[in-house]
């Protein structure tokens, strides 16, 4: 079974638009895979569709997301406050499958696509090298050096760590796979940067979605076997399946 | 103790609450969250002869307390359906409908007859999707051409037939009467209303068929009216829907004079409120004393 509501134990400030939620969470209703999504909302009616959410860490009795203040929907999600009660319905979508990562592995993140690759990394067991891409404020760095090989941090503006773009500073003939969740370009430019390397590249993608179930058909996927739905049949896909 | 049962189209039904076509799928997806055979009945997401890959660009998109969509009817087609669908949806112990669109007279009338021959309990005739180009929405604005397609499909048709209108039609009493003249077992209404959204950053519209379907609870208050209207114009059951959360809304369906009720867009939002629907319903009739929905039904 899933869950359907959780209490909140934190919902607070990381740094300017970015915010830590975690809530309860009974590890045995369901066992929770790194990729895997919650579609999050407030009880109220101060909007209608829940909002997808990755699971940025999971813990016997917890669930902690790392979201950006976007639209509305996460306008009022990050109001909500401790002992409140928030609608979360999850865990949902394929998740990254742990059997297929083997060997030496990238971790790339860009931008708040960061926030599933956490999980993924600690699972992986401090065997992954992580690079994580941001525009000039630094943040969930530290969260990673727990449990990665190597973090590699990459500005934009050069502000902190490296200069320039994640995608400049990978070399993949190194890795026997690379995964991948940030702005669709970055995960792109990175597709290409395996395939040329014939090297496998997992991506979660996102998608606008209404019911995150499988139901509505809203966030479909092209694939070379036809559409997927980001929901239910990803959010992660091996780049070489999809027609983007 | 209430009872929910309702008798329509010489069948029972556990309980007035069935799930709306295209937001459900199947049903499996939602077998995660509830008992599926705690519910009256679920419609199929839309199907068509042949498959269909739906639309291109953004399909779904939230305005305030609405959802507008664009899907496009995307679907596995009728045969994939019997093979590989119906079997799972006959498992879950609940009355199974079948929704059918097309775009030509032949394409609705080669599907009947392959759903003539599978248990499926009853079919929905979809003549009012607004997300296909030709033919769906186009069957069901004048109630003319609505006559002539439902005739042919009901003589073809051996299942119970409920047909689905717009909201869009010219005239929906005028619509339905056709509809019931033509042979409709029952009236389904509301599909969606036709709808748009523009992205002004980018000045464009924001799905690539321009217009789309607008659903959830700000098309309530339209499709009590439309249903109310439909009731009192025709004498087969008519089937509500439109915006419906909540079992305070179900109720005012059923004393505008709906028999059966459809949950759609509320799917989306809480994957387990038909349940929450019904059991409010019950609660609302065990507290004021209400043993049977023919009570309430119709009474406005």
């Amino acid at each position: 079974m899933k869950t359907l509501k959780s209490k909140i134990l934190l919902n607070e400030k990381v740094l300017n638009n970015i915010y830590k939620l975690v809530i309860e969470f009974n590890s045995e209703i369901d066992e929770i895979k790194p990729g895997q999504f919650f579609m999050l909302k407030t009880l109220d009616n101060s909007f209608l569709l829940p909002r997808p959410i990755s699971v940025n860490d999971a813990n016997e009795n917890t669930v902690t997301f790392l979201y950006r203040v976007e639209g509305i929907g996460t306008t009022q999600i990050c109001k909500l406050r401790e002992k409140e009660e928030i609608q979360a319905v999850g865990s949902l979508g394929n998740g990254f499958n742990l059997n297929e990562l083997n060997g030496k592995i990238a971790v790339v993140g860009g931008g708040i696509g960061i926030a599933p690759l956490l999980y993924l990394t600690k699972k992986l067991g401090n065997n992954a090298d992580v690079y994580l891409g941001y525009k000039d404020c630094v943040y969930y760095n530290e969260e990673f050096e727990k449990y990665a090989n190597s973090v590699t941090v990459i500005t934009e503006d050069g502000s902190s760590g490296k200069k320039g773009y994640v995608t400049d500073y990978i070399n993949y003939e190194n890795y026997d796979a690379v995964v991948t969740c940030g702005p669709e370009i970055m995960m792109f430019k990175i597709s290409d940067g395996c395939k040329a390397k014939n090297v496998s590249c997992y991506m979660s993608l996102e998608r606008r979605m209404a019911c995150g179930l499988g139901a509505c058909l809203g966030c479909t996927v092209e694939t070379k076997i036809g559409n997927k739905r980001a929901c239910k049949d990803g959010p992660v896909f091996l780049s070489e399946e999809l027609l983007i | 103790m209430a009872d929910l049962k309702v008798k329509a189209m010489g069948m029972q039904f556990k309980n007035p609450i069935l799930t709306a076509s295209g937001t459900f799928g199947f049903g499996e997806e939602f077998s995660e969250f509830y008992d599926l055979s705690l519910l009256g009945g679920i419609c199929s997401k839309g199907l068509t002869l042949n498959s269909k890959p739906g639309n291109t660009g953004i399909r779904v998109w939230e305005t305030p307390m609405g959802l507008i969509n664009s899907i496009g009817l995307q679907n596995p087609g009728v045969d994939r359906f019997i093979t590989e669908e119906l079997p799972k949806m006959k498992s879950y112990k609940t009355k199974v409908i079948a929704n059918l669109g097309g775009n030509t007279e032949q394409e609705y009338l080669t599907g009947i007859e392959k759903l003539n021959n599978t248990d499926v309990d009853l079919i929905e005739l979809n003549i009012s999707c607004p997300n296909v180009k030709c033919g769906g929405m186009a069957f069901g604005i004048k109630s003319e051409v609505a006559f002539e397609i439902v005739s042919k499909v009901k003589s073809a048709c051996q299942k119970p037939l409920m047909v689905k209108l717009s909201p869009n039609a010219e005239n929906i009493a005028e619509m339905a009467v056709a509809c019931e003249e033509a042979g409709a077992d029952s009236i389904s209404l509301i599909n969606t209303i036709k709808a748009m959204a523009i992205d002004i950053k980018k000045r464009k519209a924001v799905f690539d068929n321009v217009y789309a379907g607008l659903s959830g609870p700000c098309v309530k208050p339209v499709a009590l009216r439309m249903v109310h209207e439909v009731c009192k114009a025709v004498k087969v059951p008519v089937c509500g829907l439109g915006g419906i959360m909540s079992a305070e809304d179900a109720i005012e369906f059923i004393m505008a004079g709906a028999t059966l009720i459809q949950i759609g867009t509320g799917n989306f939002i809480k994957p387990n409120i038909a349940i929450d629907i019904i059991n409010g319903i019950e609660e609302f009739m065990d507290k004021n004393n209400i043993k049977t929905l023919d009570e309430i039904r119709g009474i406005i």
